[in-house]
Order: structure tokens, then C-alpha cells, then sequence
């Protein structure tokens, strides 16, 4: 199993966990316009490709080494500003509907936007699912960093993809 | 399942730290028996006829109990069989969050809030929780909020077997997505059931059945983006 994510803000400590369950095998999937989400819009990424496998470009943070269930709860936030901003690509996750890759924007050690540059598309359905499963995944990492809102219930389908790109992507920021 | 949960928590200390690590070792754990996608999980060597369920530890016996209290409830309409196999993963992923918060507050923390894969759980509060728009990607369509607060939603995102009709195994149709909400410790796993029975119900039948459960209120997102959003009488309470 993988691994724990403690991100922590000056008000609350957010957690996410990812638990990447399901087995895949690979499908070929064309490549599928970017689903963003987060406060950040200005662009300075750097960067990234889109083709699968391997790491992505990515900024200059030390990657982390993988944490357990045992590592600990660091406290990676809380600054507030002017802070360095960099963004991360994730490694793009082979599943059972195709290619899954996420970028994410780290501003002042928080997450600051997840971009899912890949994900299956291949059917009309795959689409409907995706243009809305996706966003919530967003919004529910994004949404423990958020003033306004807590957390963010909806419907998703399994994201074990997303859930990996996620954790690469991560490790390479240095965030957990 | 194969999914995201996340936790905020608002009273942190170092004892609700290492309750945190405990949490998600307690989640692992009950992935390892509960998944239906690792074949060694006990649920697949059930479901797989490589193990019979009276042999079945005493932590699934209690999970099969619950089950079959909700397919009552629900008049059929929630199954731990939702394919004709042992898959009872429509109950346990809010009981497994349920376990987190009490992990959380055993370690002494009254401040916390609890996701897993959309479904939120939360202690203490007022807590701001927002139901995601399946119309607007990344929008919300409508906050929730209140103490103790329980959300689950079912919807035609998820692609997971349990959204089946088990009478019938094919996907409900009238619905885009259904929200329960609830308030109360503990109460994710049953709210999640019923959200899920209620979301294969369909809209009208849905609705009627959640409108009699006195601790349950529901929000009906429609298929067509013209058509009005439909609540239970009492859903207004909770919303902002």
C-alpha cells in the first residue's frame, strides 16, 4: 500500500490519504484537454510532458522518499505570501480506462492548484464520468486548504490513477 | 474502491498526531480484508468460492450484519451482493471512515472531519460542506452546514457495482446524483447505504423513501440541467 500525505495549514491540519486499490491493465487513451482546479490561475508552469510513464517535469524541490502510515505528520505550511511558487508533474498511472497524470502548483508549501493534464476519454461516458469525477477529486484534495469549505462530498468513480499521479507528484514537492 | 480520503482537523495536537497515523493504518487494514480488487482480501475469497462465509472472521460477520439491516430497511434496494457476489463495499467505506473519527476521537480530538471518496463524516463543527455540481465541473451545488455533520452522495460518476439496481443489475436511470445528509457520530456507514439504495431507486421513489426516514434529509440532482433540483421538506435546513 502506499502512502500518507499530511499537508498542514496555520488552522487546520488536512491529511489525505491514498489508498490505490484496484488492479489495472492498459488501454490507449488520446490525450484529453486539461481539468483544472484550484485559486491559481496565472501560468507558470513549467513545462511538462504528456506522454505516459515516467516522471514528469518538475521544479526544483528535493523529492521526498515515500512515508509509511509511520512517518511523520509534518507541518509543511502556514507560511502565507510571498512564498516560491513551483509546479510538480506526476508520473502518468496506467488503469483499466487509460492514462491518468496530474500536475500540481505549490505556492508557500501548500497546494495551490491540481491540474489533471490525462485522463481516459475514449467514450462519450468516459467523458461524462471523467468531466465530473475528476473536478471532485480536485476539490476534495484542494478543499482541506480551502477557508469556505471543509470538505466536498460527490460521487466518484475509482481513482487509483489519479491517486498515484497524485503521490508522484508530491513526492517531487516535497509535500507530505 | 481505490479512492481518496481525506482528514482536517481542527484541534490538532501531538496525541491527535499519532491517532492520525493509527487512522490510516486502520483504513489500510480494513482495505486488506474489505476490497473486492485484491484477490487475497477475505471479501474476494469469498466472493471467489476459495473460502465460505461461515468461516468468515468476526469482523465481517459484523459488517454482513449491518448489510442485511440496511437491504431491509431499504426494502432490497442495497445489497452487500450488488453483482451476485460478496461485495459489501457500499457499506464499508463510510464505516471505515467512521473508525477513523473514532480513532481520532479516542485520542481526545472534538474537532475533526473526515472524507473518503466523497462521503464526509464529520465531529464537532459548524462545518462547511459543499455537494459537487455534476453539471459545473468544480463548482458546488449547494453548501451544507451544521455540527456533526454526515454527507454521502451517490451518482452515475461512480463506477463502482454498487450503483446497480440489485434487482435487476442494470444502472438506474433519473437521477444524476443523490445526496443524503444526516448529522449524529457514527453515521456515515449507514448514511452511505441509503444514499446508495436511495440513488437506485430513482428520483421519485428516492426521494419518497428518504423523506420518510426521520434522520435522513436528501438532495435529487436531475438529469436535465432545466429541470429544478429536488430536496426533501427538511434538506433546507442544512443548506446555506
Amino acid at each position: 500500500m502506499r502512502r500518507a500525505i499530511v499537508t498542514t495549514t496555520a488552522t487546520a491540519a488536512g491529511v489525505v490519504l491514498l489508498l490505490s486499490l484496484k488492479p489495472h491493465g492498459q488501454t490507449a487513451s488520446a490525450q484529453a484537454p486539461v481539468i483544472s482546479s484550484g485559486s491559481d490561475t496565472s501560468s507558470t508552469n513549467s513545462t511538462t510532458s504528456t506522454n505516459s510513464s515516467g516522471s514528469g517535469a518538475g521544479g526544483s524541490a528535493a523529492a521526498s522518499p515515500s512515508a509509511g502510515p509511520s512517518s511523520s505528520t509534518k507541518a509543511v505550511g502556514g507560511s502565507s505570501g510571498t512564498s516560491t511558487k513551483a509546479s510538480y508533474t506526476g508520473q502518468a498511472v496506467d488503469t483499466r480506462y487509460g492514462p491518468v497524470q496530474v500536475r500540481i502548483d505549490v505556492s508557500g508549501g501548500r497546494i495551490s492548484k491540481i491540474d489533471v493534464l490525462q485522463y481516459p476519454d475514449e467514450m462519450q461516458r468516459d467523458q461524462d464520468i471523467n468531466s465530473y469525477a475528476l473536478p471532485v477529486l480536485n476539490q476534495e484534495a484542494l478543499s482541506a486548504q480551502s477557508a469556505q469549505i471543509d470538505s466536498v462530498s460527490g460521487a466518484t468513480y475509482t481513482s487509483d490513477g489519479y491517486t498515484q499521479s497524485l503521490q508522484s507528484a508530491l513526492d517531487q514537492a516535497g509535500l507530505k | 474502491m481505490g479512492t481518496v480520503f481525506s482528514f482536517v482537523v481542527r484541534d490538532p495536537s501531538p496525541a491527535v498526531d499519532e491517532a492520525l497515523h493509527a487512522a490510516v493504518a486502520r483504513l489500510h487494514a480494513i482495505d486488506a480484508r474489505f476490497s473486492p480488487y485484491r484477490a487475497d482480501s477475505e471479501v474476494s475469497r469469498i466472493a471467489h468460492g476459495e473460502s465460505a462465509l461461515a468461516d468468515a472472521s468476526p469482523e465481517l460477520v459484523e459488517v454482513m450484519a449491518r448489510c442485511a439491516e440496511i437491504e431491509a430497511l431499504t426494502g432490497g434496494w442495497f445489497s452487500p451482493y450488488p453483482e451476485g457476489r460478496l461485495d459489501p463495499s457500499g457499506w464499508v467505506k463510510g464505516w471505515a471512515v467512521e473508525q477513523a473519527c473514532e480513532l481520532l476521537c479516542e485520542a481526545g480530538s472534538t474537532e475533526h472531519c473526515v472524507n473518503g471518496g466523497g462521503d464526509v463524516q464529520s465531529v464537532g463543527g459548524p462545518w462547511r460542506i459543499g455537494v459537487a455540481d455534476p453539471f459545473r465541473p468544480g463548482e458546488l451545488a449547494s453548501v451544507l452546514v451544521g455540527r456533526d455533520l454526515v454527507v454521502a452522495t451517490s451518482g452515475t460518476a461512480e463506477r463502482g457495482a454498487h450503483i446497480l439496481d440489485p434487482r435487476t443489475g442494470e444502472a438506474p436511470t433519473g437521477l444524476l446524483s443523490l445526496t443524503l445528509v444526516s448529522s449524529g457520530p457514527a453515521r456515515l456507514a449507514h448514511t452511505d447505504a441509503c444514499a446508495t439504495a436511495a440513488f437506485a431507486m430513482g428520483a421519485e421513489q428516492g426521494l419518497a423513501w428518504a423523506g420518510r426516514q426521520p434522520d435522513l434529509e436528501a438532495l435529487a440532482i436531475l438529469p436535465d440541467p432545466a429541470l429544478p433540483k429536488r430536496a426533501t421538506s427538511g434538506f433546507l435546513r442544512y443548506a446555506v
